[in-house]
């Protein structure tokens, strides 16, 4: 049974965690909605943790972002049940939206990509999944798993080479 | 990739565990709540369980590490829940403005077990502003040879100033030893004196 205060696991990993949902949700309240749903549900279980998992490198990461993966799912479908249906014609002209920063660009890009590179990605790169474990949340094989998170960071990569690429680095 | 979503500022994940903490509460799912709060003999944490306060430690005994043996005693589902410490925090802040001398809380005292469980009991009988040897204390709760346990029933006092084994001290004259540190003991005395 864990006897490290979980006050411990939310200082550690919340920061991680919170960027793992902002890179599946987008920087929204269903964003933090997810990280709130993912660390009760992980307090809930956290007596149950075996220590000796706990001192493994990684464990508690990995554990975290497979119960992140399903609340974001959650998040996501509870709002398709809040959503009102409105007849089509009633839905105004979409806005074209402004060019903004930089920063909303990447937002932007990182939204374009289809849901299993986005998540791929978010998982290695962020939530520091290894790819056997993708592959589980996300089904198929653990080759797939890597090809989404390459082919992810190559269209992000090439989404935001703008005029102003390297102006940053 | 990493750079596409940044590292979240301090404050924002300050809210959100501020968030977490009243869900927690809501659902009944704390094995312990604490707060941290400044005072004149430094930054003391407060912890409570749903029965009450059950621990207060001064900073020279790690906080982290008194957050560790609450969750190897009590429970890991710790999280800091400073709404549940508001009131102990204000009675603490009143006595240290001299504004108030003996303390209203709800106290769980599953820390103070068997004999030491006994002595704590009695501490809050030796009123402000007063002390009491630890000869005397051995004598008023009927074990007037053990005065050494009550030595180190103060030492072990789970929740002191609120159980105020300050106030126990060597036939001497000498403060005698105390979980906050000498100069924390004095302090106190010299509050309680003014």
């Amino acid at each position: 049974m864990a006897t490290t205060p979980f006050d411990a696991v939310v200082a550690e990993h919340g920061g991680r965690i919170l960027r793992v949902c902002r890179a599946v949700l987008g920087p929204t309240a269903d964003a933090d909605d997810a990280w709130s749903e993912t660390f009760l549900a992980a307090l809930r279980a956290w007596p149950d943790f075996p220590d000796e998992d706990r001192a493994r490198p990684g464990r508690v990461e990995a554990w975290l972002v497979t119960i992140a993966h399903r609340k974001a799912i959650d998040v996501t479908r509870a709002r398709a049940r809040r959503a009102v249906p409105v007849a089509e014609i009633t839905e105004p002209a979409p806005v074209p939206e402004p060019p903004g920063d930089r920063a909303d660009q990447a937002w932007a890009a990182l939204r374009r990509l289809p849901d299993k590179q986005r998540r791929a990605v978010a998982y290695h790169h962020l939530g520091g999944l290894k790819y056997a474990e993708i592959a589980e949340l996300l089904g198929g094989s653990v080759e797939a798993a890597r090809k989404a998170a390459s082919d992810g960071v190559k269209a992000l990569r090439t989404a935001l080479a703008g005029p102003d690429e390297g102006a940053r680095s | 990739m990493t750079e596409i979503v940044p590292e979240p500022s301090g404050p924002e994940l300050a809210a959100l565990r501020d968030r977490l903490a009243a869900a927690a509460e809501t659902e009944h799912l704390l094995d312990v709540g604490y707060a941290i709060v400044d005072s004149p003999v430094g930054r003391l944490l407060l912890a409570a369980t749903d029965r009450g306060l059950v621990r207060v430690a001064y900073q020279i005994e790690d906080h982290d590490r008194v957050l560790e043996q609450l969750a190897a005693r009590l429970g890991p589902r710790i999280l800091r829940a400073p709404r549940r410490l508001d009131r102990a925090a204000r009675q603490l802040e009143e006595y240290f403005t001299g504004r108030r001398t003996a303390f209203d809380l709800e106290l769980d005292r599953t820390l103070s077990r068997g004999f030491r469980g006994v002595v704590h009991q009695y501490l809050p009988r030796i009123g402000y502003g007063r002390t009491a040897t630890y000869r005397e204390v051995a004598e008023q709760v009927g074990r007037p040879r053990a005065f050494r346990a009550v030595g180190t029933a103060c030492a072990t006092n789970p929740l002191p100033i609120v159980v105020p084994c300050h106030r126990v001290v060597r036939s001497d004259g000498g403060p005698g030893q105390y979980a906050g540190g000498p100069a924390a003991k004095t302090a106190l005395l010299a509050l309680e004196a003014a």
